[in-house]
């Protein structure tokens, strides 16, 4: 995904994906962070669309295969995403529950949306997946590993983030608020 | 003495395949009861999507997600000899076949020992009794739920409505971390370890039953309400339909204690049971 078509996304649009995303959480945030300025990322890191999943895998006559591949929890990567997006350009974050406020400000800064998929929703997303392109990282084992993806239909994915500073959680947050202070009084 | 019809190791993966695969069903209900009445398109779309899901996992076999949890087992009845042995070889072995996401680490290497094994895994729980059956129940609970468990060891002064606040905030602080719609299991009294374990247990309670307990259902509907009302909505992203259900169990306490523990389930509240009988048969139920 380039600059223009990321921007031109707001709150609320719903989307699908064609083509290369790649997974990474905890382990694959912290590694891809702590590599030396200098050094050389995984292929297809760089401008990627990165999606917050462990996914389950198996081998079938030495080709992988994507057995179950739903989002996981975005707001354990909070204080590594922002990061993420400078360094490595990421135009879109794959995930569920949203991410905290200074991932949305670097979003905006670098233009880059955060897409909610159903969670949970790990078949039907597995079917989405045509093509296991490869792994990177793979010794953080199978939950944790760089997985390339090439995707069709991919979704369908909510824009719960987007590039201008919206976000569905924010004003979820602002009508919760609302029962939290009535019964905290 | 209890036959054992096949290999007990056998009858754990079968356990294992249907809690991960097929949805109870008191919870599917739930569910098309939530979208009948939820009013938010992307609450709709959303609510759609996970029953879509789960009528693909059940056809095809797989686990309706990809985290298939770190499994809790609950051994009732005549313990048979071996079953742990059997409970460690038959996940390793569904781990492999179903196949499960090997999930455990060492908490501080964090390295993985592969098959869902490791120390202390996975969990048992014995209770023997006099009967003549064994009963197994397994419950695989995904990370982005158990993350959301609290315990609070509240004042006897802070009452039902310090009770009802610290649920109310564990649930809407959570957002759409736990996966909404969520099942919330709230254990109160005990001593703070019992506490944690009654609010697990409060999720094996089907969701379609009606607690006979006065006490309980009442505050169990109360909240119900307040927590739908909230607007939080399923995956956080707005919407009528934040719980499917909320389940107390009580267990006298200390006098001078009030602990309360909240254990949320995501939306794939998954559960199975096996009923071993002394002939040497298996049955299977999710109630």
């Amino acid at each position: 995904m380039d600059e223009r078509t990321v921007r031109a996304l707001k709150a609320g649009d719903v989307v699908f994906i064609d083509g290369t995303i790649v997974t990474g959480r905890d382990e694959m945030h912290m590694r891809a962070l702590s590599l030396k300025k200098d050094a050389r990322p995984p292929n297809g890191l760089k401008g990627a669309t990165l999606y917050h999943c462990g996914p389950i895998m198996q081998r079938e006559n030495s080709k992988w295969k994507v057995i179950a591949a739903g989002p996981t929890t975005s707001a354990r990567m909070n204080s590594l995403e922002a990061e993420m997006i400078s360094r490595y350009g990421i135009r879109a974050v794959i995930g569920k529950g949203g991410m905290s406020g200074d991932v949305l400000e670097a979003m905006k800064e670098h233009g880059c949306v955060y897409l909610a998929a159903i969670g949970g929703a790990a078949v039907s997303l597995a079917e989405c997946i045509n093509e296991v392109k490869g792994v990177e990282w793979e010794d953080l084992g199978m939950a944790e590993a760089m997985w390339k993806f090439e995707a069709e239909r991919f979704g369908p994915l909510t824009v719960a983030m987007d590039a201008h500073g919206s976000s569905i959680y924010n004003d979820v947050a602002s009508k919760v608020n609302g029962t939290l202070k009535k019964y905290h009084s | 003495m209890i036959k054992v019809p096949e290999p007990l190791e056998d009858v754990i993966v079968n356990l294992l395949r249907l809690a991960n695969t097929k949805l109870p069903e008191d919870i599917g209900w739930a569910l098309e009861a939530a979208a009948a009445w939820e009013t938010n398109d992307i609450a709709r779309s959303q609510l759609g999507g996970i029953m879509d899901n789960v009528k693909k996992a059940e056809f095809a076999g797989r686990p309706m997600c990809q985290d298939t949890g770190i499994p809790v087992f609950y051994v009732t009845g005549k313990i048979i000899p071996g079953t742990e042995d059997a409970i460690r070889s038959g996940l390793r072995k569904a781990t492999d076949t179903i196949p499960l996401r090997p999930n455990t680490v060492h908490p501080i290497t964090r390295k993985n020992p592969g098959g869902n094994l490791g120390k202390g895994m996975p969990i048992i729980r014995y209770r023997p009794t006099d009967d003549n059956f064994t009963e197994i129940t397994v419950i695989p609970k995904g990370a982005g739920s158990e993350n959301m468990t609290r315990l609070a060891m509240l004042n006897p002064a802070d009452g039902i409505d310090g009770i009802k606040k610290f649920v109310i905030s564990a649930v809407l602080e959570a957002g759409g971390r736990p996966c909404p719609p969520t099942v919330v299991g709230i254990g109160i009294g005990g001593t703070a370890d019992r506490c944690v374990e009654l609010s697990k247990e409060a999720l094996l309670v089907p969701a379609d039953s009606v607690n006979d307990d006065k006490d309980e259902r009442e505050l169990e509907e109360e909240l119900f309400t307040i927590l739908n009302s909230s607007g939080l909505g399923p995956m956080g992203l707005g919407g009528d339909t934040t719980v499917l259900k909320v389940r107390v169990m009580t267990e006298c306490c200390h006098t001078a204690s009030l602990p309360a523990a909240v254990n949320i389930s995501c939306w794939a509240s998954r559960r199975a049971t096996v009923k071993i009988s002394a002939d040497g048969s298996a049955e299977y139920r999710q109630k």
